[in-house]
């Protein structure tokens, strides 16, 4: 049992910190908490200090919208934090829609999908062309064009202020992700994941390969929602550093011989 | 060479291939949204920017929504039909209670609720609120009838300003008068409390959203008669007119002498 | 509407008259008027509300009514209705319609006071109340057994509930909600005219030049003719004046071309101010010539406390009343002078910081000379009156002196028309008889009362507080047409109608509704039965009554429609059908009696409350009843028997009083008869039984008295009316037109009573006199008077004062409970138009409900924030006695000055009668709703 705990400590605990963020933001708007206000959107944590989502804010500034100083700055806090401590944890760590496409993940891993479709039929780009479009799009309509339809919004506002038909936007991330692509929404189309991508490569915190340990035995790979971060397994000891790592931790957790880790980054590369 | 230029050609239609694709993506995308914001028959909380500008502004944080008292407010789930995740009211179901205090603007982190425009002399005044405006359907209005009603009159936070009772003659019944509501669009807040409190089976009076409800007077007219009506004039500017018949040049219309000297 | 007044009253007396004779109906409204292809019915009925009487015409379809109209014939509202009224057909059918008796039972099917309510048979319901009428009867006598009735009884029920209330259990505890509504009125009527109801009628609306509205919110409580008003106003507006008299802002200020806010209690300075402009500046303006045909001027005791209980009353001595509480009520016994009244009272050898001491109210009073009279007033300077009857602190005093001369001046102006109405601001006062003899001094000076346009005229709360409190007499001290159970000569009539022994009926009527509550606390009465109404919402001081219900031995039954607070308190709840469900009449406020048909059955096993009466007068035989009595509670003396008369007369001592009081041989002379025009196709679940088969009080399926009861016991009550000025028309004929005025008299009905040129009685007793007057106010009760001064009898011989009416001296005095550091606002109750009374019916039309869900808590924003509470957020309205929780409200529909806030009392989750005091006018033992201390502070 205890193994377990730890074979999941990582899972565990953003788990914990997902449901905790929903339930202090649902407590707000319920029982008039005031730890943390609002929503993943824009918040006010105690009462003072302003966040803000920075990916919105950006749509904001496209859109011609005038930006309050509150919500500069709590975009600002929320980047810098990003950029230079958590690179893509917004991800793994905070957003709902996680817990959503991580069980699809699972279900198909289980189920086997992934052996009959070999072949994945979208790129994983394409959530940078979404990003883009997403800025030329708030900037020709007039509006923050992403938040209009983003699913992820919906989702974290559905579980604070009430969910209407946002139930229908969890099944087709779920659906979609189980049967159509892998790790679709959030590693191959949110924009969300696209920025923060961007923005966490210079994040301190990272995870690092120890390739004298490892066995091969690829069990991170299969649970690795973005593949491609950890190309250098069994090939190389060194951190991974592409920014489309959300330090979930899953990787860390599934392997049986400490070939990885977290670690502080080195901004002096090693010699290989 | 051939293998370089059969790469770049690859390239290029690579390059297109996702040119297009984001620019059938994104007229997918803009056509919805537009389509989703366009609804125009959403009721924004007190000190709400105008529509185009709110939604620019709002980043659905949902913070009114909280800080309000009476859970008037709500911000647009999918389903709702109104921009999602922005906040609205439906005044028939909890309408604006008005208060004083107004909670849900100032703790706007985006000042798409702006208290620049629900104050007056520095001091918050829900009185300045603009969320709407009440209409009555004078077909279905029971005071129209001369049923004794008032109900919206008296459920009126500024009664006796924003609604106004108007006494006319019952020549039917010889004995009796109408006691008619008025509403002042220009003192009306669109609170909604009449609504709320409208008997009929369906509201007949209610609240639309200000550009929905109202005209509009050019400004090249001034009330003679109504000194206030003067500020319009700030706006007034002039302008080329252009009809049908004046959308020639004068000279070319000079010399246009076709079917002039017709029989 | 270019009718000149002569036209309109020529017109207006020729349609009465046609009216009378069933003619100005036209045919496609007429109400038998039946389409059967089209599905539907439509009949014409009263709505159920206020005492405005709005005709209207009720659909019925498949057994159910759907929908309502104003009814187009009828006078008073041509058509029209208010909010209420709109919604007469939904008010039937609230999902929470009491369908079958409800008992608080134990597991073992015992009665438990302490035991929840359970399903019971009505067999086993009025076994129940048998027992313990039996129990109370046995404990208390006849006093032990009380009756809360109502003022929206039916003409029938009530006198049904009165027959075997004083006929049958010999009981005087018998008072209807009307005592709370109307009494001062009706005590105001009697010392005046003596007789009850008013002179004139609503068209003094479209005839007068000035309406004044004394403590009357019109505009709300009576819609239709706030309609007639505005309708007069437009008609000409610059001739035409409103004044609105009132302790705080409401919408009757709307119109109002003077409003004048007074501290509560000063209109009997106000009125006496009138008085004082009239006799000592303008006493031109007197019309002596009708004074002295008319008019004498008398005088009574003014230290007759306020109606609350007294030194040494049980619930008083055991110590059931708090030390806060006892501070106001020891005022009952003995008061100081204060500075504010000391004026007032210096004519009748008081000053300031002299000890009053306050005997029990008493109705007495004597004839005085004009000099004494125009001493009395003497006080009533501008400066005087100004200073203490101010109610907005923030008004300029200048202003409001400048309006009190309008006031007056209006008044006293000659020719012009003045039309003087009231309702619960001048009732509900601890001096309301007196402020109502005060508003009648003014007029009669003038010569402006019972006269076309001119009058000082009250307007009823209830729909029939007129038709059947009043009329019918249902109050403890009354019997039909203004017989009183205090005068033998009045019993003996009354038990000859009734064909039972003489000496039956208690002479003692002094159970009034607080007597009623009261000896319920004392003990003294065991069994209480709430008919049409909900004592336990409606009365001040409320713990105490709802306490004493739930606490002590006594059995609480509860008849009604709805669960509202009396059936919530009670022991037996019986589900009654509601107004439309059974054959009806009610009285308006204008004397106009209307009927209506049973347009439907009752909902569920429902049954009406005539029904209830009949099948509880079945279980009680002369030997229950008739015996000797024990002197008890206000009875002094023992009641004797009367069996040995009751058996001489032909019955036995088990002949059962349903037999003698209802089913005897007259009655059964009204005939069941589906060929009869008005009872054609239509149900009579009491005549027939109904096809619900419901099993009734015997446990068999009730299938009907086989006689038109609602008929007999209608016609046995118009023949006490017919030839004593009261006079109705036959049953029949109110089935033909849209009500009549009564007295009818050669099938006319009457506009203005006591003017001899309208008032057929009038005009007859002027001609026996010989005189050429041009009134005769004919009213019997107390026309002979010793006399002497102001403070007193000098002259113990009564004279005579046939056909004359009185001028009272009545000072101003302060009420028992004013504002003080500790509870330093004043605090009035009253109605909102959207709902009626304590809100069991209008509270579950599902749009009245929407529209006003909740009562606030009205008050002026600077006290709002002097108290530390906001617009909208919740506060605690505390007094002595209580403390409610309500919202607060600076905005909305009632604005009250600084110092006063205005709670509505229909919500009973704003329970604000558990905070009013119970003090009483201690003539009409009205209580005074309209005033007391709190205090208000955040909750």
């Amino acid at each position: 049992m205890t193994k377990w705990f730890y074979k999941h400590r990582f899972l565990i605990s953003r788990r914990i910190t997902q449901i905790t963020l929903m339930l202090l933001y649902f407590g707000a708007n319920a029982w008039g908490w005031s730890i943390l206000a609002g929503n993943l959107s824009a918040s006010s944590l105690l009462g003072t200090i302003p966040l803000a989502d920075p990916f919105a804010v950006i749509q904001m500034l496209a859109a011609g919208a005038l930006i309050a100083t509150n919500i500069a700055i709590g975009a600002v806090i929320i980047t810098l934090f990003y950029m230079f401590v958590g690179g893509r944890a917004f991800c793994s760590w905070v957003c709902p829609v996680n817990i959503i496409t991580d069980s699809a993940a699972y279900l198909r891993r289980a189920l086997g999908f992934n052996r009959i479709q070999k072949k994945q039929p979208a790129s994983r780009s394409l959530r940078y062309w979404v990003f883009g479009l997403s800025i030329v799009l708030s900037a020709l309509i007039g509006v923050a064009a992403f938040e209009f339809v983003s699913p992820v919004a919906m989702v974290h506002r559905g579980i604070i202020f009430g969910l209407g038909f946002g139930w229908a936007a969890m099944v087709v991330i779920f659906l979609f992700d189980l049967f159509v692509l892998t790790n679709g929404w959030c590693g191959h189309i949110c924009p969300i994941g696209g920025f923060y991508s961007l923005i966490g490569r210079l994040s301190l915190i990272r995870v690092r390969h120890f390739e004298e340990r490892c066995t091969i035995c690829m069990k991170c790979k299969e649970v690795c929602p973005e593949k491609d971060v950890l190309f250098m397994v069994g090939k190389s000891s060194e951190q991974v550093l592409m920014g489309e790592c959300t330090n979930c931790g899953r990787c860390v957790e599934v392997c049986d011989d400490d070939a990885l880790n977290f670690s502080i980054r080195e901004f002096i590369k090693e010699t290989k | 060479m051939k293998e370089l230029e059969n790469s770049r050609r690859t390239f290029l239609l690579n390059s297109a291939r996702a040119v297009g694709l984001a620019a059938l993506g994104g007229l997918v995308w803009s056509a919805y949204v537009d389509e989703i914001v366009a609804s125009s028959l959403t009721l924004r909380p007190p000190g709400a920017l105008a529509e185009e500008d709110f939604l620019k502004t709002c980043i659905k944080c949902g913070m009114c929504v909280e800080a309000c008292p009476f859970d008037t407010l709500t911000l647009a789930k999918p389903g709702d039909n109104r921009p999602l995740g922005t906040p609205y009211f439906v005044p028939r179901e909890v309408p604006c209670y008005m208060c004083p205090q107004i909670p849900c603007v100032p703790v706007c982190p985006t000042n798409a609720l702006s208290e620049a425009l629900v104050s007056s002399n520095g001091k918050l005044d829900i009185a300045k609120a603009q969320m709407g405006v009440a209409v009555v359907d004078s077909q279905n209005c029971i005071a129209f009838w001369g049923i004794q009603c008032d109900a919206c009159y008296r459920a009126c936070p500024l009664l006796g300003h924003a609604i106004t009772i108007e006494y006319t003659k019952n020549e039917r019944t010889g004995k009796h008068a109408f006691m008619k509501p008025i509403v002042h669009a220009d003192i009306c807040t669109g609170c909604g409390l009449c609504e709320k409190a409208c008997v009929t089976e369906k509201a007949s009076i209610f609240v639309l959203p200000r550009e929905v409800a109202l005209g509009k007077a050019g400004d090249y007219y001034i009330k003679g008669w109504d000194k206030n009506d003067e500020k319009r004039l700030e706006n007034a500017t002039s302008e080329i007119t252009k009809t049908e018949i004046s959308k020639q040049k004068a000279i070319d219309s000079l010399n246009d002498m076709k079917g002039l000297l017709d029989d | 509407m270019s009718l000149s007044r002569r036209d309109f009253l020529k017109s207006s007396a020729a349609a009465s008259a046609a009216a009378a004779i069933g003619m100005n109906v036209p045919s496609n409204l007429s109400a038998a008027a039946q389409s059967a292809e089209s599905g539907w019915r439509w009949d014409k009925a009263a709505c159920r509300f206020c005492g405005t009487g709005c005709g209207i015409m009720m659909a019925t379809k498949d057994g159910k009514i759907v929908a309502v109209k104003g009814d187009p014939a009828a006078p008073v509202n041509r058509g029209l209705n208010c909010i209420k009224g709109y919604f007469n057909a939904k008010i039937m059918y609230g999902a929470d319609r009491l369908k079958q008796p409800l008992l608080r039972m134990n597991d073992k099917g015992e009665f438990d006071k302490k035991g929840d309510f359970k399903p019971v048979s009505w067999q086993r319901a009025f076994d129940e109340m048998e027992i313990h009428i039996k129990k109370a009867l046995k404990a208390s006598g006849p006093e032990g057994v009380g009756v809360f009735a109502s003022g929206q009884y039916t003409v029938m029920e009530g006198y049904a509930a009165q027959k075997m209330m004083k006929g049958g259990f010999r009981s005087n505890a018998f008072d209807p909600n009307a005592r709370h509504c109307m009494a001062s009125a009706v005590v105001g009527f009697y010392q005046t005219f003596g007789i009850d109801e008013p002179s004139g009628c609503y068209d003094d609306i479209e005839l007068t030049d000035t309406v004044v509205t004394w403590g009357s919110n019109m505009a709300e409580m009576h819609p239709i003719l706030w309609s007639r008003v505005t309708d007069r106003k437009l008609s000409n507006p610059e001739k035409v004046k409103v004044i609105n008299m009132s302790t705080y802002r409401h919408r009757t200020s709307d119109l109002a071309d003077i409003e004048i806010i007074f501290t509560p209690n000063t209109d009997l300075a106000l009125w006496n101010y009138i008085a004082h402009e009239i006799v000592f500046n303008h006493p031109e303006a007197i019309d002596w010539d009708f004074i002295k045909r008319h008019i004498i001027f008398t005088a009574g005791p003014v230290n007759i406390g306020y109606g609350m209980r007294r030194e040494g009353e049980k619930s008083l001595a055991s110590g059931k009343y708090d030390a806060k509480e006892m501070e106001i009520v020891q005022k009952e016994m003995k008061t100081i002078v204060s500075e504010r009244e000391a004026p007032a009272l210096a004519p009748y050898g008081y000053k300031a910081g002299d000890e009053m001491k306050h005997t029990a109210g008493t109705l007495n009073h004597w004839e005085i000379s004009f000099e004494e009279y125009k001493k009395s007033l003497e006080p009533y300077t501008l400066d005087y009156v100004a200073k203490i009857s101010k109610g907005n602190p923030d008004e300029d005093i200048e202003e409001f002196k400048e309006k009190l001369k309008t006031l007056a001046s209006y008044y006293i102006e000659k020719d012009r028309k003045v039309v003087s109405f009231w309702t619960m601001g001048m009732n509900q006062h601890t001096r309301g008889t007196w402020v109502n003899t005060l508003a009648y001094n003014v007029h009669f000076l003038l010569n402006k009362q019972a006269k076309p346009g001119s009058g000082a005229f009250s307007l009823t709360g209830q729909p029939s507080a007129c038709g059947t409190a009043r009329e019918v007499g249902t109050f403890t001290h009354r019997l039909p047409a203004d017989m009183m159970v205090a005068n033998p000569a009045h019993r003996k009539i009354v038990e000859n109608k009734w064909n039972i022994p003489e000496g039956t009926i208690n002479g003692v009527g002094k159970q009034h509704i607080m007597a009623i509550h009261r000896g319920i606390e004392d003990g003294l009465v065991k069994f209480a039965w709430v008919n049409v109404c909900n004592p336990y919402q409606d009365s001040a001081s409320a713990k105490h009554w709802i306490k004493a219900a739930r606490e002590m031995d006594n059995f609480i039954v509860t008849s009604d429609g709805y669960p509202g607070i009396s059936a919530k308190v009670s022991d037996l709840i019986l589900p009654s059908a509601m107004i439309y469900e059974k054959w009806g009449a009610y009285g308006n406020a204008e004397r106009r009696t209307q009927h209506w048909r049973q347009q439907v059955l009752p909902v569920g096993d429902a049954m009406s409350d005539i029904w209830q009466w009949v099948e509880l007068s079945k279980r009680f035989k002369v030997k229950d009843v008739w015996g000797e009595w024990a002197p008890s509670g206000p009875r002094k003396e023992a009641l004797p028997s009367v069996i040995e008369k009751a058996k001489a007369m032909g019955y036995t001592e088990d002949t059962t009083m349903y037999e003698i009081l209802f089913a005897n041989e007259t009655a059964r002379s009204y005939k069941l008869d589906q060929n009869d025009p008005i009872q054609k196709g239509y149900d009579n679940t009491e005549g027939y039984g109904d096809s619900r088969r419901v099993v009734g009080s015997d446990g068999k399926v009730f299938d009907g008295y086989g006689f038109f009861i609602q008929k007999y016991l209608f016609e046995e009550y118009a023949a006490f009316t017919r030839g004593h000025g009261h006079d109705l028309a036959p049953f029949d004929v109110y089935h033909k037109v849209r009500g009549l005025k009564w007295p009818v008299v050669d099938g006319k009905e009457t506009q203005w009573r006591f003017n001899a040129q309208y008032d057929p009685y009038a005009a007859k007793a002027v001609k026996e006199a010989g005189t050429d007057n041009s009134h005769a106010f004919y009213g019997t009760l107390a026309k002979a008077l010793p006399s002497g001064n102001l403070s007193g009898v000098t002259d113990k011989e009564k004279k005579p004062l046939k056909n004359k009416a009185k001028i009272f001296a009545r000072p101003y005095m302060d009420p028992p409970e004013m504002p003080d550091n500790e509870y330093p606002v004043w605090l009035s109750t009253g109605r909102v138009l959207e709902h009626w009374h304590s809100g069991t019916m209008t509270m579950r039309v599902p749009e009245l409900y929407r529209a006003v869900p909740e009562a606030l808590c009205y008050m002026h924003p600077k006290d709002a924030d002097t108290y530390g509470v906001k617009q909208g957020e919740l506060c605690w309205v505390e007094s002595r006695r209580g403390r409610v929780k309500a919202r607060v409200e600076t905005r909305g529909r009632n604005r009250p000055s600084r110092g006063l806030v205005f709670v509505p009392w229909f919500d009973e989750s704003v329970f604000i009668n558990k905070v009013c005091l119970d003090a009483t006018c201690p003539m009409s033992k009205q209580t005074d709703y309209k005033k007391c201390a709190v205090k208000i502070y955040k909750a």
